[in-house]
């Protein structure tokens, strides 16, 4: 028996070196016998090797219908004229590498992209420079891919004529690490797509979001850097996402979040950063959602929390210098807070044991005032609004009076 | 007008109070930064402070300075000198002393602390130009208030109403006017009841550095105009300067037709 099963390995083995051996690869170039990127697929055969020298390919509707490696060396420039969508894969095992796409046609009855990827699996999208673009790199119903070191700069102005930078749809197991989006749509936008890794991704500047998550459950998020977008982070109608170690910076505007969260459960947001932007988070019909270990840092609300959020915790957060650390539009009140620190905190610690002896009232009358009639927001730090939110503040009338934070911390919570 | 300006100046920097003044705010500035340990929300601690107590400071002292060197100011009337200039030079002589005793005591300890290596200098320093802004306008309505009133009494009590509307039922009033009339577009009537307010226009000032992106978060084209631009900062520097200059007008006005 062993002997047998030993044949069987050097057989396989053979095969696929075999196999290995007779894949080719195929050079294309601007003065070889092949000069186009579908003439180059069109001659190859499954699993080969298509290398694109340095040059200008003026090709839309490119057809990958193959297993294939296809390898720009020096950046090759695939330009698309504005005609249309520039290559659509539809077989697996497909590796794209180091092209240069450009100039996607804009339409508003199609979403053209500048690569499509159409039900297949183990696909390798990596080092692309995308400018240009309607549509990305777009996934549909597609599983166990991975889209990488890619650098995606648009230039989108408005929601309505502009695509996203990478775009998922019923596609599962999907891993996006490393990539650098600018200036479109959504930077990443994934729609009924489970069990995706989003990692060490910078998207910045976006019309809408830096990253959408709609119908998705399962996903984790990690190490990514959100700054100055429409607003960080969408996650809408999602369960069981996994939030963790990003940057939210400076989203600033009337409708601008760090993050946003829309009737989301079960969700995980820790040791992430929120800085500078008009509301860190925005959380809406929102449930059992753990906030951990995060920093609030001169927000202007730090979290709004509007309607039906119930069985929230909020513990060892800390809230620094925010305008406002909590906003909260109704009376009922189901959520934990509990050791966090708040540089708004006055209490003393008489015990010495890093645990202030009186308990802290996030929400004050003003913010809820401001979500009244928001034009008062121009009284912001007035010696007679410090009256009344002392007075609110030792009576509490308008405002939950069980939300409190009974351990509130004395220090600046490390870890 | 130079030469009262420096006798009054003098006059103030050998007087007890300039020193008591200077004292407190050198102490609140150790204290500030000892507490804190951190320059930005000792700013803004400052701030709470320089928009509320300056402005008393300024009239109170500005009402006493007045009454107290009454007689020395009919002696100077008796001179062939030019009223405005009188006035106007003891005018400048508090201000300026108190000025001083504002941008020394707090900046002592906040150049100390590290300020010029630190980013918070910009914050630090419009808190500053705003302090200084305070003092004149409040030492003139000070000026205003004693040169209509003879009896001190009424005086101190008028300077102390001044300030108590100012920077605390005005605002209360405003917030009323705001919830009351909450139907209708009000983004130009909050722009500009905190313009009428020299108080209110300091703190507004003082928000554009620190609480920028809540401020932000109101939908208005006024309101983003104002406070998203260059624009808030021109409009809210030129109307306090508006705000020194109309006070002291009336000084010059008001000391002109005065009958000793």
């Amino acid at each position: 028996m062993p002997l047998k099963k030993h044949h069987i390995f050097t057989a396989i083995l053979i095969f696929v070196l075999g196999h290995t051996l007779v894949a080719q690869t195929i050079t294309v170039c601007k003065t070889c016998d092949i000069k186009t990127l579908q003439g180059g697929i069109d001659a190859a055969q499954a699993n080969d090797t298509v290398y694109i020298e340095k040059g200008t390919y003026k090709e839309i509707d490119v057809l990958v219908n193959k297993p294939l490696t296809i390898i720009g060396k020096d950046y090759p420039v695939i330009d698309g004229e504005m005609k249309g969508e520039i290559i659509t894969i539809v077989a697996n095992n497909v590796t794209v590498d180091g092209l240069f796409i450009k100039n996607v046609g804009t339409s508003y009855t199609a979403d053209y992209a500048a690569i499509r990827l159409k039900r297949v699996e183990n696909f390798v999208i990596k080092n692309l420079v995308l400018e240009k673009l309607f549509f990305g790199i777009y996934v549909e119903k597609s599983k166990n891919g991975k889209v990488f070191h890619n650098k995606i700069i648009g230039d989108a102005e408005e929601e309505y004529n502009s695509g996203n930078g990478i775009q998922l749809w019923y596609s599962h197991n999907i891993q996006i690490e490393h990539n650098f989006i600018q200036r479109v749509r959504d930077g990443i936008y994934l729609e009924f797509s489970d069990d995706c890794i989003i990692k060490n991704n910078v998207s910045s500047h976006n019309v809408r979001y830096g990253l959408h998550f709609m119908f998705s459950n399962d996903d984790v998020y990690q190490d990514n850097l959100f700054e100055k977008n429409g607003a960080g982070v969408a996650v809408m109608f999602s369960k069981k996402i996994k939030m963790y170690n990003n940057i939210f910076r400076e989203n600033w505007g009337t409708a601008s979040y760090g993050l946003l969260l829309k009737e989301i459960n079960d969700a995980e947001i820790m040791y992430n950063t929120f800085e500078q932007n008009t509301i860190g988070i925005n959380t809406e019909g929102s449930n059992r959602i753990r906030y951990e270990n995060n920093n609030f840092i001169s927000n202007g609300w730090a979290v709004k929390v509007l309607g039906a959020c119930y069985s929230n915790t909020f513990k060892g957060n800390n809230f620094l210098y925010n305008s406002f650390d909590m906003a909260y539009n109704s009376k009922v009140h189901d959520n934990e807070f509990d050791g966090n620190y708040w540089s708004n905190y006055t209490g003393y610690d008489l015990d010495k044991d890093g645990i202030g002896d009186v308990p802290y009232r996030p929400v004050k009358l003003f913010s809820y005032i401001v979500n009244r009639t928001p034009e008062t927001i121009i009284l912001l730090r007035s010696l007679f609004i410090d009256i009344i939110d002392f007075s609110e503040k030792v009576s509490p009338v308008f405002t939950p009076d069980n939300l409190l934070d009974n351990n509130p911390k004395i220090k600046r919570i490390t870890w | 007008m130079f030469k009262i300006l420096k006798y009054s100046f003098f006059d103030l920097m050998r007087s007890r109070w300039s020193y008591v003044y200077f004292a407190f705010y050198l102490l609140l500035g150790i204290v500030l930064l000892f507490l804190n340990n951190d320059l930005s929300k000792a700013v803004i601690t400052l701030m709470n402070v320089i928009i509320i107590l300056v402005p008393l400071i300024g009239t109170i002292f500005g009402v006493m300075y007045y009454y107290n060197s009454k007689e020395f100011t009919e002696l100077l009337l008796a001179q062939p000198l030019k009223r405005s200039s009188i006035f106007l030079g003891q005018y400048l002589g508090v201000a300026i002393s108190l000025s001083m005793s504002l941008i020394l005591g707090l900046g002592i300890p906040f150049v100390f602390y590290g300020l010029f290596m630190s980013n918070a200098i910009w914050d630090f320093s419009l808190l500053l130009i705003t302090g200084v802004f305070l003092t004149l306008i409040f030492t003139a309505l000070a000026f205003n208030i004693a040169l209509s009133n003879e009896n001190k009494i009424k005086g101190f009590g008028y300077a102390i109403l001044l300030w108590l509307f100012l920077a605390v039922i005005y605002d209360g009033l405003f917030l009323m006017s705001l919830l009351f009339f909450e139907d209708y577009p009000l983004d130009k009537l909050s722009l500009i009841g905190t313009v009428l307010n020299p108080v209110d226009l300091s703190r507004t000032l003082i928000l554009l550095k620190l609480d920028i992106s809540a401020l932000l978060g109101y939908t208005g084209a006024i309101f983003k105009q104002f406070f998203g631009t260059n624009f808030g900062l021109i409009v809210s520097i030129s109307m306090l300067s508006v705000w020194v200059v109309m006070p002291v007008l009336r000084i010059i006005f008001k000391s002109k037709k005065k009958d000793f």
